[in-house]
């Protein structure tokens, strides 16, 4: 019988050998994602590059077919760039847990408005969210200090003055 | 006139023919090689274009005026890129920083054509509600160009 230690190893050097990287299994604070320069040269120009699992398909479906108005701003992109980065935010859409779990599209496609970012952000209030420093609720990097990489946990969170 | 100059000017015709074929040539190379780089270009290779196709000459002040100032909508180009755009702004509605736009202040600024149209496009668009012409790409540029360090 094969020792399990053995697979392990065995496992850990071909993720060497290949050169993939050896990842933390998912967790809820944990939503890194693969990248796509494209995602992040397009969308993070703007805003943090979200993570794609945080809204469910139907919601990027329709941001992405909506981009000449985007949240009150032309985000439009050339045909072939709206190809890709919707290709990749329907492969990756809806993977966070509370998003699989009821994958209902939130309103207005809103990742805050979400019920469980709701539920997440219960105890900011209104004050906190009006500061200069975090202006508004997309602004997930002002507080969430990894959000860039998709570390949303408590440890990385500090909110500012 | 005699027929050694003759010569001479039908062999310097001949060769000038040649260098720009061959330079043709080259400048053709260069741009299957080297890739998006292919597609660079400095802010005052961009501002000639603008201006070219404006058809008159680019006026800084007018540039200014027309980023700081509200053309019928809630932002100006200044709400975002700041009032003197040699320092970082802040997105007015995420609060995302966005890097200084003079590109005396930022080098990677008006490098890339098609970003410097695709942002035009696009920022035009929330600020006048509508594509910007030629010439106020040009006026802009000119007076983005006249802020220095």
């Amino acid at each position: 019988m094969t020792n399990p230690l053995t697979i392990h190893r065995g496992a850990l050097l071909l993720a060497l050998l290949t050169g993939a990287a050896l990842t933390a299994p998912a967790r809820a604070d944990n939503l890194a994602v693969p990248q796509l320069p494209a995602y992040q040269q397009e969308c993070a120009a703007c805003h943090l590059a979200y993570p794609p699992g945080l809204l469910p398909a139907a919601s990027w479906q329709r941001l992405m077919a909506n981009l000449p108005k985007h949240f009150g701003t032309d985000a439009s992109l050339d045909a072939p760039t709206l190809k890709t980065l919707s290709a990749f935010l329907a492969a990756n859409a809806g993977t966070y847990k509370k998003v699989a779990r009821d994958p209902s599209p939130p309103p207005d496609d809103r990742i805050s408005q979400s019920a469980w970012f709701v539920r997440e952000h219960r105890e900011i209030d209104r004050a906190t969210w009006q500061r200069k420093s975090i202006a508004s609720p997309a602004n997930c990097a002002a507080c969430h200090t990894g959000a860039a990489q998709g570390r949303f946990s408590e440890r990385d969170l500090r909110i500012p003055k | 006139m005699n027929p050694l100059t003759r010569t001479t000017t039908r062999t310097t015709a001949r060769n000038a023919a040649h260098i720009t074929r061959a330079s043709a040539l080259l400048a053709g190379l260069a741009l299957l090689s080297a890739g998006p780089a292919a597609h660079a270009a400095t802010p005052a290779e961009l501002l000639a274009g603008y201006t070219a196709q404006a058809g008159a000459p680019a006026q800084a002040a007018r540039g200014q005026q027309f980023f700081t100032t509200r053309h019928g909508r809630e932002w100006s180009c200044a709400s975002c890129h700041g009032a003197t755009p040699t320092a970082g702004g802040k997105h007015a509605s995420t609060g995302k920083p966005i890097g200084a736009l003079a590109p005396a202040f930022n080098p990677e600024r008006f490098t890339n054509p098609a970003k410097t149209e695709k942002w035009f496009r696009r920022n035009c668009n929330d600020v006048a509600g509508r594509e910007c012409s030629s010439a106020e790409k040009a006026d802009l540029l000119a007076w983005l160009m006249t802020l220095k360090p």
